[in-house]
């Protein structure tokens, strides 16, 4: 397929390869951590390790949204949509199986509360439209990546005065959690692999604390497996000349000041919350999006009394240091015999995004080559 | 501070978890139940074969095998709940008779006649129900299987999509014909009867619940004749054939390898695929291993007829995309790893959860 395979091509990838090999150093050992969910999967769904040396190590990230919403959350969702039989709760089908204290959507519908799994959040506003007589919730998730496509959903409901129609927003922001990666004690990074869609909205400007402040280079990176491997090769280069700087694997998509309209859009619909509760990450002020008092009506939290109690992880839930990239998956006490993709603790283990389910999904395999002969 | 186990151990940790019989422990029946990955296993290793035990059941095939006085029968059913009814490509009444009658073929037994059961819900438009069973009638003709049997029920308004079928097959198994998933060897290569995806990408989009426009029709078609086929061309080296329904060819070379506790290894670029299926899959984010087929048949074979069997196959039009797609190998035991075509390695695990809606 075209502007897909020309990404896949397994002749640029060994070259890539062998240009990493050269940049690192004999016995130093590169821990980077790619920030997006959306390149865990892609690392682990094309086994973009196999090109790596052993030295280069990839720490799976905070980018992933189902994975930093928190139980209470899933718990207000939930209360919502089982106490109003009126409500027609939608959301994107990863959320379906993110386990709250009293299970997940799934288990919601099958005890009989209307819970719809939508592809954009219009899908839940024509369901709004089709169903004047019902309440439609959206149960909006997701970084700048998806926010945008939110808050034009929400523009668009104002416009035609639909009013059977709100937003449950758990949007949340990617530089308080990279600030708070940054500020873990516990962690030694060498350099970030740079979100890329969060990127098309804010550009590449917000990161450039890191390498200023911290000393650490970003490349923001595409979702192609060799982007991302291009991406590395450009980590590796500044480290090799002791450069810390943000730059743009993915320019093609990438502006570096982002896209102005999205930023304009949201900043009418939206408002920074104090605080929001990130999964595993405890609070972080300032780090998520609330709606702005433009759009009051739509928000579905000044609608509906919701429980909004904090709920605490499972004990055995490790998600947290799995998260901000301490332990890697297989590390975790219960993965892959507790937690596993069909019966999920944590939510890393739900989202194919989640640095779990992506290693348990596609990476459980011991990591050696296999005769081929086909 | 628990002993810190190593990634090697952790693996094979899971793998031993794997291998036991799945549990069914839900207190309720949730959608993933039907989607013929984890959730499915569960429900039916864990709950259903436990409990009506019996020898010809526990094998699990496409068809269970029952010795008539010296004949070998082969008898299976299924259900039909697809929404919509109909799907550019086919219907609901053409796949209840294709569906049947590919189960019966998968396990290498010769359909010889069909029962079907309706159900309607009141209130189905008369002309419908004429139109799904003249697809049927027309279906039954170009397997050259009759429906000599059936039933009819008729629940409120609200209680049913209109109209499910459950179709009931049984077909004769050739003396000389041995085919399970123990039979599969190292070295067996894994050969698919043409494109993969199409069906459940056509219920998808038929559904509209995406809003996109891709020409992609249901793949529905008998597979008896390039079941016949592969069993004259290949005789006992064809070792296992499947039908690749719910869950797709992932799904398939799972239960197999689980079962002989051998590896598979999928060439990914070698799978078969039409480019709008790609594409569909691409900007849905959807694996088309894991989509369902409606006339597929996913073989193994021993290496040195593999190619004998690709002719048979391309020699008929349903199979004229076939492929062989990977081998089997002893490591890594009961587990299928793919070659991703950009050439790194990945593992393809069952499916969990559903990214699809009622299919079939």
């Amino acid at each position: 397929m075209r502007f897909v395979d020309e990404y896949r091509d397994p002749d640029l990838a060994r070259a890539l390869s062998a240009k990493i090999s050269t940049l690192a150093e004999p016995g130093r050992h590169y821990k980077l951590m790619e920030v997006c969910g959306g390149h865990t999967h892609a690392i682990y769904r094309f086994g973009v390790h196999d090109f790596l040396p052993e030295t280069v190590e990839l720490v799976h990230g905070p980018g992933c949204p189902v994975c930093v919403i928190p139980m209470g959350r899933v718990d207000d969702g939930m209360a919502i949509a089982e106490r109003n039989p009126d409500v027609i709760l939608t959301c994107f089908g990863d959320m379906m199986r993110v386990p709250g204290s009293n299970g997940s959507f799934l288990d919601g519908n099958a005890r009989g509360a209307d819970i719809r799994m939508v592809y954009s959040p219009l899908d839940a506003l024509r369901i709004a439209r089709q169903n004047p007589d019902r309440q439609v919730i959206f149960y909006a998730i997701g970084f700048e990546t998806t926010a945008p496509s939110t808050a034009l959903t929400l523009v668009r409901a104002k416009r035609e005065g639909i009013t059977n129609f709100s937003v449950f927003c758990n949007h949340v922001t990617i530089i308080p959690a990279i600030k708070a990666i940054l500020d873990s004690p516990d962690l030694r990074l060498d350099a970030f692999v740079g979100p890329g869609h969060v990127s098309t909205v804010i550009g590449c400007r917000p990161y450039e604390f890191i390498p200023r402040d911290h000393g650490k280079p970003l490349v923001c990176a595409g979702f192609e497996p060799l982007d991302v491997l291009q991406a590395i090769e450009m980590i590796m280069r500044q480290l090799a000349d002791g450069r810390a700087e943000v730059e743009n694997q993915y320019a093609r998509i990438v502006p570096w000041d982002g896209n102005r309209q999205a930023l304009a859009t949201m900043a009418d619909v939206f408002e920074l919350r104090p605080y929001f509760e990130w999964r595993g990450l405890g609070f972080i002020s300032h780090s998520a999006l609330k709606l702005s008092q433009r759009y009051a009506d739509f928000d579905t939290e000044l609608r509906y009394d919701v429980p909004g109690v904090r709920v605490a992880d499972p004990k055995s839930c490790q998600c947290g240091e799995v998260l901000k990239g301490v332990l890697k998956p297989w590390e975790c006490k219960v993965f892959g015999t507790a937690c596993t993709p069909e019966t999920p603790i944590g939510t890393c283990m739900v989202s194919s995004e989640g640095a779990c389910a992506a290693y348990y999904n596609y990476g459980r395999y011991a990591k050696k080559r296999l005769p081929l002969h086909v | 501070m628990p002993k810190q186990f190593t990634e090697a151990e952790v693996i094979e940790r899971i793998e031993d978890m794997r291998r036991r019989r799945p549990r069914f422990t839900d207190t309720q029946i949730t959608m993933s139940h039907g989607s013929g990955g984890k959730a499915s296993r569960q429900l039916v290793e864990g709950l259903i074969v436990p409990l009506l035990d019996n020898p010809a059941l526990a094998c699990l095939g496409d068809a269970a095998r029952v010795q008539v006085e010296g004949a070998t029968l082969a008898l299976t059913t299924d259900s039909f709940v697809v929404h919509p009814l109909a799907f550019p490509g086919g219907s609901i009444g053409e796949l209840a008779v294709n569906g049947t009658v590919n189960d019966l073929a998968a396990a290498g037994a010769r359909p010889i006649s069909l029962a079907a059961a309706l159900i309607l819900e009141e209130g189905l438009d008369a002309e419908v129900l004429r139109g799904e069973l003249e697809a049927m009638a027309a279906a039954a003709q170009q397997a050259g299987v009759p429906v000599v049997t059936g039933d009819t029920k008729v629940v409120e308004r609200g209680k049913a999509d209109g109209l499910y079928i459950t179709t009931t097959g049984v077909g004769l198994v050739a003396s000389d014909v041995a085919l399970a998933p123990e039979l599969v060897q190292p070295g067996d290569k894994v050969l698919v009867s043409g494109t993969v995806g199409e069906h459940g990408m056509a219920i998808m989009l038929a559904r509209g619940q995406v809003d996109l426009d891709a020409d992609i029709r249901s793949d529905t078609a008998p597979l008896w004749p390039l079941a016949e086929a592969l069993l004259a061309t290949c005789g006992a080296d064809l070792h296992c054939m499947r039908d690749a329904t719910r869950g797709g060819v992932a799904t398939v070379l799972n239960e197999i390898v689980l079962t002989c506790q051998l590896g598979a290894v999928v060439i990914e670029d070698k799978v078969p695929l039409r480019p709008e299926v790609v594409g569909a899959c691409e900007l849905l984010g959807i694996d088309p291993l894991y989509v369902a087929n409606e006339g597929k048949l996913v073989a193994f074979v021993a290496p040195d007829r593999a190619d004998e069997a690709l002719e048979a196959l391309r020699a008929h039009p349903t199979g004229a995309a076939a492929a062989i797609i990977g081998e089997v190998a002893e490591e890594p035991a009961g587990r299928v790893l793919g070659r991703t075509g950009f050439g790194g390695h990945r593992m393809i695990d069952m499916l969990v959860g559903d990214p699809l809606p009622r299919i079939c």
